[in-house]
Parts: structure tokens; sequence; C-alpha cells
């Protein structure tokens, strides 16, 4: 509920191979550090504090996959463990979600 | 004594990059409106009678289109009693549609039935109850009599209208911080968050302060007892007992000016609802451009969002932890803003308070009290103007 | 406004300073409460 930094580790189920993308419930605010997410439904609030996870986050449901958005980022090979470890944390608290492609893909 | 430990918003660079402004606030407070039913002792905007200034509806939607654009994500409105605004649902209304989140606070005067299942059915409206006392006699002593029964009736009726989930806020003074564990009980009796706040001496509360703000003893256990549950919600007001050890939860700074600020009832936009003053008021929303304007230029708010100078307390190794304190309880209690808080858990502030005279309290700017005590309203609200 | 983001410099020497402070990814994303700003309700 009232969460500080959530220390936590990469949940066993965020799968980059899958597509996710931004929750539809979450707003997210440009701002000089990155960006303010703040998810309407469960009232959490997360700092985005890259201007490079903000566009990949926007642009995470273009993609089949997150690997496939990681690719098409520009962000270097070996800086994606921490992206990849963002993008679990902000499964984590349901700011993204699982999508399957259109077209029933398994997911 | 050790050096108290940092919040991890301190520890992460994120306070540093938060006090230097952003592009909208993450949320504000905004005060619908100086009328209420009540005239608590320690109303904050001592408010009472509705200002003949006050924002009609199409100024407030208005309002609400700008910080619908800005992408404010929500607004906590207060007053006086919200509820009293002919407009208040229409209000509500407008914001949710425009994606603009609501959680405001009430006395409960207003809270029928009827409007209580109105609000259970609408998407994004958190309610937040005033309640200063676990039963009739200390909550009634601050708030007025009959004001305890008003509450419970509210909070009965939420809890008929299936509203779900929703907060008991109170302010802690010396004459209920006894009480916590009871507050956790009534809290838990109505499915309901619990929510303390700190005593501010702001508003009619200049008047109060130093009879009913918690003893030292007293807020060296409330300290102990927030600690240990991380549940209870305090709005980052006790920021300043976390010099004391290990951070409470919270950003643990003033975010005046710069995370949020406040809107009053006739459009003046101020740092914070506790510094209802001239000295801390950055404009107006009826000025060319609007709130955005306020907030991304006005002079207040840029002076804010530079560092600050520690002062007198820059010897002190807490103060990366307590920040000085809170401005409103300097200002309101003739303090120096660059020096200890009136309740510095070092003594700092006390210490200071016992060299100076009455006189040199400054007065909140604008004064809605109604001159006599007040008769409670709990009737409809159309007997009531 | 658009601060530069020095992670964005691709010279060799920047990337294996980058690649260390990156790696805690406690920095990339933040959680506040929402409780946890004065002055909210």
């Amino acid at each position: 509920m009232r969460g500080l930094l959530i220390e936590v580790p990469a949940p066993a189920d965020f799968d980059p191979s899958r597509r996710y993308a931004l929750h539809p419930r979450v707003a997210l605010r440009p701002e000089p550090f990155g960006a303010l997410a703040y998810h309407y439904g469960n009232r959490r609030l997360n700092f985005l504090r890259s201007p490079d996870l903000v566009a990949l986050v926007e642009g995470l449901g273009d993609h089949p996959s997150v690997e496939v958005a990681l690719e098409a980022s520009g962000i270097p090979p070996q800086r994606r463990p921490a992206y990849r470890a963002a993008l679990a944390r902000l499964a984590t608290s349901d700011f993204l979600t699982a999508a399957p492609l259109p077209g029933g893909d398994r997911g | 004594m050790a050096e108290a430990a940092l919040s991890p918003a301190k520890r992460s660079g994120l306070a540093g990059q938060l006090k230097a402004g952003l592009e909208a606030p993450i949320c504000l407070t905004w005060e619908w409106t100086y009328a209420c039913n009540l005239q608590c002792v320690h109303c904050l905007s001592s408010s009472g009678r509705r200002d003949p200034r006050e924002l009609d509806k199409a100024q407030m939607r208005a309002v609400v289109d700008e910080l619908a654009e800005m992408q404010v994500f929500y607004i906590n409105v207060g007053g006086g009693e919200p509820m009293l605004r002919r407009d208040f649902f229409e209000l509500v209304e407008h914001c949710v549609a425009s994606g603009v989140g609501v959680k405001f606070s009430t006395n409960g005067g207003m809270l029928t039935a009827d409007k209580a299942r109105r609000l259970a059915a609408m998407d994004y409206v958190d309610v937040q109850i005033s309640l200063d006392g676990v039963d009739a006699v200390t909550n009634d002593r601050v708030r007025g009599e009959g004001s305890y029964a008003l509450v419970r009736r509210a909070m009965d009726h939420l809890v008929d209208a299936d509203f779900g989930p929703f907060k008991i806020s109170v302010v802690m003074t010396r004459d209920n911080v006894g009480q916590v564990d009871r507050y956790e009980d009534l809290a838990r009796q109505y499915g309901a968050e619990l929510r303390l706040t700190r005593f501010r001496p702001s508003g009619r509360g200049t008047d109060t302060w130093s009879q009913l703000h918690p003893t030292h003893a007293q807020q060296l256990f409330l300290y102990r007892w927030l600690f240990e549950r991380p549940h209870v919600l305090t709005g980052d007001s006790f920021f300043h007992l976390s010099a004391l050890g290990e951070p409470l939860p919270g950003l643990n700074l003033c975010g005046a000016g710069r995370v949020v600020c406040l809107i009053d009832p006739v459009g003046d936009v101020y740092a914070c609802p506790f510094v209802l003053h001239d000295d801390f008021r950055a404009g107006s929303v009826l000025d060319p451009g609007g709130f955005a304007a306020v907030w991304r230029s006005s002079s207040l708010f840029r002076e804010l969002r530079q560092p600050q100078s520690a002062g007198a307390c820059a010897s002190c190794g807490s103060y990366d932890a307590c920040q000085g304190g809170c401005m409103a309880a300097k200002f309101f209690t003739g303090l120096p803003l660059d020096g200890p808080d009136p309740e510095c858990v070092r003594g700092h502030g006390s210490a200071l308070l016992e060299q100076m005279a009455d006189s040199a309290r400054p007065q909140g700017t604008s004064d809605h009290s109604r001159p006599t005590a007040v008769a409670l309203i709990d009737k409809s609200v159309s007997s009531f103007r | 406004m658009d601060g530069t983001d020095v992670v964005e410099t691709e010279s060799p020497n920047d990337d294996d300073w980058i690649d260390d402070e990156l790696i805690e990814d406690d920095l990339l994303v933040e959680e506040i409460s929402i409780d946890g700003m004065c002055g909210v309700y």
C-alpha cells in the first residue's frame, strides 16, 4: 500500500519474449527527469527516471515482444538488463500488462 | 547522537529533482469553499462564511480543464466543507470525466445516504472523513457539539452504500494522541484506512496551537507508533520526526510550490494549504495564463525551487533528515524559516520560542470564521446558505 | 528542461561507467507512496 522504493526482484512471470503494453489506466506525464506515471486503478505512483525508459514504455505495445521493443529502441545490449528489470518492476505494480497480439496470439 | 538516516527518495537523488520543480503538481489541494457547517477550533483555513468572490461553476470548470490539460493526476478537495457547494457533484463529475481524480475531505455533515450511494457509483472518487477524537467528548471539544455524531452517521452511510475503503483523518493534538490504538480499531471496524496528520498552527490553529499541539513525549511516542505501522497514512506530515532515526515512509520533505500547492476558493494560489498568507501567495488562477502560468513562472515558486539554506540548522546532524521541518509551523509560530521547526525533536525550536514575544506571530491573510458559536447543521443543505 | 541524459553517450569509456550505474534498476524506476506527499488526502 504505502511502498517506498520497492526493491523487488524481477518477478518470475515477467517474460520479455511476450508483448507488454502500458496499462490503460496509467497516465504518463513527461518531466525533466523522465516521466511520472500514475495508475488510476491502484493509486500507485512511479517515477521513470530515464527518457530512454519513457520512450521504451510508450512504444512497448507497438512491438510483438519486449525484446523486439528493446531491439528497436537503440538501447545497447549491455544496458538492457537494467531496462528489463525496470520493466519487470512496472509490471509488478500493474503498470504494464501482458497484451497478446490481436488475432489471439498465445501471449 | 547518531545522524538520522535518509529516506530512499533522498538517497537516490529523486528528492533533489522534485525540489527543483515539476511540469505540473503531482496533485494539489483545492479548497472549494470557505463556507462550513462547523467551526473547528483549529481550522487551517479559518473557514465558516462563504466568500462573495468564491469562484462560480464556470470558473471552477475552467480550472478543472486546465488541470486536466496539465495532466494533474488528481486533486485533494477541501474547504470549508466542499459538499456545501450546490454544484459539488457536477464539479466532481466534470473532474472524473476529464481524467482528474478526486480525493475529498469532508466533515460528513452533508453525506446523506443518497449522496453516499451517488459517490459509490462514481469512478475515481476517494473520501476522507475528518475526526479528531475517538469519542464525542474528545472530538466535539475541537470540532463542536454534534460533530462526532455527524461523522459516525456519514461513515455508516458509506458502508451501507458499499462505497468501499475510505479514510478517517485525525489531526494529532495533545488530547487525542493517547487514543491512537482506538482509532485503529475504529478504522478496522469500518473497513477504513487511518490517517494521522500533524496539527499546524495555521488559520484558527494559530491561537490554539501552543495549548493543543502534542508534547515532546507524545511526539516520541507517535514516531515509534507510526514507525511500527507503515500502513497508517500521514500525508508525509510528520517528516520532522524522521530526525529521530529511520525515516517514516514518504518523501520526507516540504513539497510546497514544488510537488504540491493550493488553490483557494477565490482562485488564489498558495504554496501550501497551511500558509494562507500573502507571503506565500503565488498568484491567481484568474490571472492571464491561469494556473499553469502561476505554477511554472511565479516568483514565489521559482524561489522555493531554488536550493534552500539550512541557516541556523546547518550545523545539526539531523538537518538532512528533517530539512528544518515544516515551513508553515515555523511561519505561524513566528520562527525564522531558515531555522528549526517549533517541534524540532532536538528541542532547538522550543528553545527559540521561549525567547519570543507573542506579538511576533503572523496572522493568516483571510479569516472567514463566523463571529458567533456555530449551531451545527445536520438537516438538508437547503436550510444553510 | 530536456536535460541531456548522460546515458545516451556512446563512447566506450562512458559505457563502462554507465553500465555499473544502471545495473541498479531502482535508479530507473522509483515508486513513491501516493501518501508520501504533504497535502495529500
